[in-house]
C-alpha cells in the first residue's frame, strides 16, 4: 500500500519529470479544497484531473496556471519553481470552460493575442495565426468575431489561441462540458489526435470518467482535496486502489468479506487467497461475473460458481445489467449479452483473480 | 393577456402625462421661436426667421455657446479623468470594500445641488476656506481673486456634481466584464498593464461613451453653477436663455436658442448612442 503523498509520483517512464508538484495545499476560509498533493507530469503527456465538483480538480488547474496561489507546497517546471511567477510568465496556456474568447477581437486577432503582446514581428503573427488556423480546420472564420461562431468552433478558437504560444503544458478546463454528446465525443477523439500531433503536455480536468478514460495516458482521481489513485485507464479500471476508485471509474460490486486461514468468504461464496486474516474489501467488475448456461459442465478449476435469481434487469443495447439475487440475499450486478429469453434463475460465476481488493476510502471533512 | 380596456386604462395617465407637461410646452416652444416681441412688449404672432438670424449674428450668443460648450468639454474629461480610475479600482481592486466605495460614490448625489455649490462658494471665496488656508500657511499674501466668480470655479463645481453620472456607467461596464477574460488575457502573457489597454479599457467604451454624454449633456444646460459661482466671465448660454424669457422678456428668441440647445442635445445623444451601439459585443 503506498502512502498518500507516493500516489501520484509514478510517471510514464523515468525521465525528468515536465511539472512537479510538491503537498500543495489550499484553503478557501475554513473549506480545506486541497491538501497534500503531489503529483508529476511527463513530457507530452496527456494526463486527466478527474474528480466530482468539488474535489478541488479546478483550483489545482488554476493554481499551475496561476490564477490561484497555494497556502503551502511548491509547483517546479523542469527543476526551477512556476508558482513563483505570475501567470503571465508561465509557459503554460489555458482552455477555459467557456472559452473565455475576447468579444472584440476577431477570431485571427484572438489566436494572434499571445503574440502580439509578445511583440513578436507582424509576418511571424500572420504565418503562426494562419498556421493555428488550419490545425484547428478554421481558416474560414478568421475575420468573424466570437459572437458570431458556434460553440465547437469557439472551443477550437480557444484551442488554437492557447497552442499558437507553444507552451510547455496546455491546461484544459472542462472544455467540452458545454458541447451536446455527439460533437463531444468527435472533439474528445480529435482532441487527443491534436494532442499526439503537437507533443505537449495536456492536463485536462473533467468530472466525466468515460472522457477520461477515452483520452487520458494517465488519470488522476482526485476526492475532496486529495489525490485517490493516479495511474493509466486500463490500470485504474482493471487494479482500482481503494473502494471510491472502483466505484467512481465504471460500475463495480463491493464485496465485503473476512480472510480465514487463506480462504476468504463473503456471505456464502468462499474462495483461496493469499491473504493475512482479517477483513478485506473485494471490487468485482459486472462484466467479469458470467453467466453458466444450462447443461454445461461443472466448475472449472479455480472458479467460483453460485447460483442466483434476476431482480430488476436494464437494457443498454448490446448489454443488459442484471441485479442478480444469491441465496443468503448478496446482491450482485451482472452484465450480460441481451438476448431476450432468459429464465430468472441463474448460475452464475467468475475467477478470484477478477476480485481485486481494495482499500476502503476512508471519510473525509 | 391583459386585455385591450386594461392596457388603455393603464398607458393613457403615462401618456397623458408626457403629452400635455412635455410635448405640447415643446410645440409651443417650436412656435414661439418663430414668433417676435414689439416694442411695447407684446408677443407678435407673426412668422419668420428673424430670431434664427439674430442668433447667428450677434455675437454675444455664439461665444457663450462655444465657451459654454468649452466648459461642459472641460467637465466632461475631468469627470473621466476622475470617474474611470475610481471605477476600475472599485470593479477590480476594491474586493470586499467595493459595496462601501459605492455607497460613498453614490451619497453625494443625496445631497441638494445647491448646497453643494454653495459649498464651493465659501470654500473658493476671498475669504473662503482655501484663500484663508493659503495665507495662513503663507503661500499666498492676498486673496485669489480667480478662484471664484470665473469659469474655473463652474468647471470645479461641476466636475465636483457630474463625477458620479459618468462614474456610474463606466463602473456598470466594467462590472459586465467577464473576469475569465482578464485571466485569459494574463494567460496568453499580457501583463496587468497590457491586459487594462488590449481588453478592459475596449470592452469598458460603451461605459465611458455613456459617462461622457451624461456628464456633458448635464453640465451644457446647467445655469444654477455659473449663476452662483461663474461671474461674468463664467456665463452659459443657459443663463441667458433665463434672463431672456425673465427680465430680458424676449421669449421668442429664448425659444430660439432653447430649441438650439435641444437639436445639439439630441444630435448628441444619438451620436453616442450609435457609437455605444458600435463599440458593444454582445
Amino acid at each position: 500500500m503506498t502512502s498518500q503523498s507516493e500516489v501520484g509520483k509514478q510517471t510514464r517512464d523515468g525521465a525528468q519529470p515536465l511539472l512537479s508538484i510538491r503537498n500543495l495545499a489550499k484553503s478557501f476560509g475554513k473549506n480545506r479544497v486541497l491538501r497534500d498533493i503531489s503529483l508529476e507530469i511527463a513530457q507530452a503527456e496527456f494526463l486527466t484531473i478527474l474528480g466530482e465538483s468539488g474535489s478541488g480538480k479546478t483550483t489545482l488547474l488554476r493554481i499551475i496556471a496561476g490564477f490561484e496561489t497555494a497556502d503551502s507546497g511548491e509547483i517546479l517546471m523542469e527543476g526551477e519553481r512556476l508558482d513563483l511567477l505570475p501567470p503571465y510568465r508561465r509557459r503554460v496556456n489555458t482552455v477555459f470552460q467557456h472559452y473565455a474568447l475576447f468579444p472584440h477581437l476577431t477570431v485571427a486577432e484572438n489566436v494572434g493575442y499571445g503574440l502580439q503582446v509578445a511583440k513578436a514581428p507582424k509576418d511571424e503573427i500572420a504565418a503562426r495565426v494562419e498556421q493555428a488556423l488550419t490545425m484547428v480546420k478554421m481558416t474560414a472564420q478568421a475575420k468573424a468575431k466570437p459572437a458570431k461562431i458556434s460553440g465547437g468552433q469557439q472551443q477550437r478558437i480557444a484551442l488554437a489561441r492557447a497552442l499558437v504560444n507553444r507552451p510547455k503544458i496546455l491546461l484544459l478546463d472542462e472544455p467540452l462540458s458545454a458541447l451536446d454528446a455527439n460533437l463531444r465525443r468527435q472533439m474528445q477523439v480529435e482532441l487527443k489526435s491534436l494532442q499526439r500531433e503537437v507533443g505537449i503536455a495536456f492536463v485536462f480536468v473533467t468530472h466525466d470518467q468515460e472522457e477520461a478514460m477515452v483520452m487520458s495516458d494517465r488519470i488522476a482521481l482526485l476526492r475532496m482535496g486529495e489525490l485517490e489513485q493516479v495511474a493509466p485507464p486500463r490500470e485504474i479500471y482493471s487494479r482500482p486502489a481503494t473502494a471510491y476508485t472502483a466505484q467512481f471509474i465504471g460500475h463495480t460490486n463491493l464485496l465485503r468479506g473476512e480472510v480465514h486461514e487463506g480462504v476468504v468468504r463473503c456471505g456464502s461464496l468462499d474462495w483461496p487467497v493469499d491473504l493475512p486474516d482479517g477483513p478485506v474489501l473485494y471490487s468485482l467488475r459486472p462484466e467479469n461475473v458470467r453467466l453458466i448456461k444450462a447443461g454445461a459442465g461443472g466448475p472449472g478449476v479455480n472458479v467460483v460458481r453460485f447460483r442466483g435469481r434476476v431482480r430488476h434487469r436494464a437494457f443498454h443495447g448490446s448489454t443488459e445489467m442484471l441485479q442478480v439475487e444469491c441465496v443468503d440475499g448478496l446482491k450482485l450486478s451482472v452484465r450480460a449479452s441481451a438476448i431476450e429469453q432468459r429464465s430468472d434463475e441463474l448460475e452464475l460465476e467468475f475467477s478470484p483473480q477478477d476480485a481485486v481488493p481494495v482499500r476502503e476510502s476512508e471519510e473525509r471533512v | 393577456m391583459f386585455s385591450r380596456a386594461y392596457r388603455l386604462v393603464i398607458t393613457l395617465p403615462p401618456l397623458l402625462w408626457v403629452a400635455v407637461f412635455l410635448l405640447v410646452p415643446y410645440a409651443l416652444l417650436f412656435c414661439y421661436s418663430f414668433w417676435s416681441v414689439s416694442a411695447d412688449q407684446v408677443i407678435l404672432h407673426s412668422w419668420s426667421l428673424d430670431n434664427y438670424r439674430e442668433l447667428l449674428h450677434v455675437h454675444v450668443y455664439l461665444q457663450t455657446l462655444f465657451r459654454s460648450m468649452w466648459i461642459a468639454a472641460r467637465v466632461t474629461i475631468f469627470s473621466l479623468l476622475l470617474g474611470y480610475p475610481l471605477a476600475y479600482y472599485l470593479s477590480f481592486h476594491a474586493g470586499a470594500r467595493k459595496d462601501l466605495f459605492y455607497q460613498l460614490v453614490i451619497i453625494p448625489l443625496w445631497v441638494s445641488y445647491l448646497v453643494r455649490a454653495y459649498a464651493w462658494k465659501t470654500i473658493l471665496g476671498s475669504d473662503g476656506v482655501l484663500n484663508t488656508l493659503l495665507q495662513y500657511v503663507h503661500l499666498t499674501r492676498h486673496p485669489l481673486e480667480f478662484l471664484l466668480y470665473s469659469p474655473f470655479a463652474v468647471v470645479l463645481t461641476l466636475t465636483h456634481i457630474y463625477t458620479p453620472f459618468a462614474f456610474l456607467p463606466i463602473y456598470a461596464s466594467l462590472e459586465h466584464i467577464p473576469r475569465n477574460l482578464v485571466e485569459a488575457s494574463h494567460d496568453l502573457g499580457a501583463s496587468p498593464r497590457q491586459t487594462f489597454w488590449r481588453v478592459i479599457l475596449p470592452l469598458s467604451i460603451p461605459g465611458v461613451l455613456a459617462g461622457a454624454t451624461f456628464a456633458f449633456v448635464l453640465s451644457l444646460g446647467d445655469f444654477l453653477a455659473p449663476l452662483l459661482l461663474g461671474g461674468p466671465s463664467g456665463i452659459m448660454i443657459s443663463n441667458i436663455v433665463v434672463s431672456l424669457f425673465g427680465a430680458a422678456y424676449n421669449w421668442p428668441l429664448g425659444a430660439a436658442i432653447s430649441l438650439c440647445m435641444l437639436l445639439l442635445v439630441l444630435g448628441l445623444l444619438f451620436l453616442s448612442e450609435n457609437l455605444e451601439k458600435k463599440w458593444s459585443f454582445r
